[in-house]
């Protein structure tokens, strides 16, 4: 299976259900376990949740972008925002870090993207926007497409 | 997100409905505080039995909750949470601090 597909939305907290489900149906089309897939969508929800509060900072003026890819049994997912960015990027990938603890944020985002997908690596700096990369093999082998 | 609580003596038991992201924590976090208002609840169980999706803004909803009741010398407790919930309240090492039943 070779695919790709893109979306933009708006920084509104209603999209991460949305984003979730628009990637679990894309990411399907690699037939992963019902465990893998909860792995994936775990993962979108926790990047795209990050872009809405912290990147924009839960203003509405935002736009978040998943850029997916399917290869074989690959999946490569980008999540990107163009909000404040991280200064310190070591920093807040930390268990239990996070800069809002006063909003009841448990600081286990990232940690939770990287246990529950294969790779994940993070690009931003102050000012200029987050752009989150990760991957995923599943195990299952494909189905084989129909021929007709 | 829905919440059905149950009032059993000084325990509350609030069945969560549906998923709880970001998105829903702010409710969900209010209308379980309602429940805790009553200085009497001492104990809180939270049934996940019909919890579909979560993620690690429950986790701060579950953590904020832990300590409000342990400050009032209660005890919190995790009903039945589905496999992709278990998974993670075990990463996140929320049963450290919280009683699992069922599972
Ligand atoms: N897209 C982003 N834009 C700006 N800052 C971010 C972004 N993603 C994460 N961060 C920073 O990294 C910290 C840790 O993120 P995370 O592990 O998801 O924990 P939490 O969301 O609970 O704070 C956040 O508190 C925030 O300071
Ligand atoms: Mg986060």
């Amino acid at each position: 299976m070779d695919n790709e597909m893109v979306i933009r939305f708006k920084s509104v907290s209603q999209n991460e259900g949305f984003a979730r489900v628009v990637v679990g149906a894309f990411a399907a089309q690699i037939n992963p376990t019902l465990e893998e897939l909860s792995d994936i969508k775990m993962a979108v929800s926790e990047a795209v949740t990050n872009s809405i509060i912290h990147g924009y900072g839960n203003a509405p003026g935002g736009v978040v972008e998943i850029r997916a890819r399917l290869s074989g049994k690959d999946l490569y997912l980008e999540i990107s925002d163009e909000g404040k960015g991280i200064a310190d990027i070591a920093k807040a990938r930390e268990p239990f870090y996070t800069s809002c603890p006063e909003m009841d944020r448990s600081g286990m985002g990232f940690t939770v993207m990287e246990t529950f997908m294969d790779t994940m690596e993070v690009q931003s700096g102050l000012g200029q926007g987050t752009t989150v990369r990760m991957t995923k093999r599943v195990a299952a082998e494909q189905s084989l497409d129909a021929q007709c | 997100m829905q919440l059905l609580g149950t009032r059993q003596g000084g325990a509350m038991l609030v069945r969560l409905i549906g998923e709880l992201d970001h998105h829903s924590a702010v409710k969900t976090r209010e209308e379980l505080d309602a429940y805790l208002r009553d200085e009497s609840v001492k104990n809180l169980t939270l049934d996940l039995s019909s919890l579909t999706f979560m993620d690690s803004s429950g986790i701060g909803v579950i953590i904020g909750r832990y300590k409000l009741i342990n400050g009032r010398g209660g005890t919190l407790t995790i009903q039945k949470p589905a496999p992709n919930v278990d998974k993670l309240l075990r990463m996140s090492g929320v049963y450290g601090i919280v009683r699992k039943v069922g599972s």
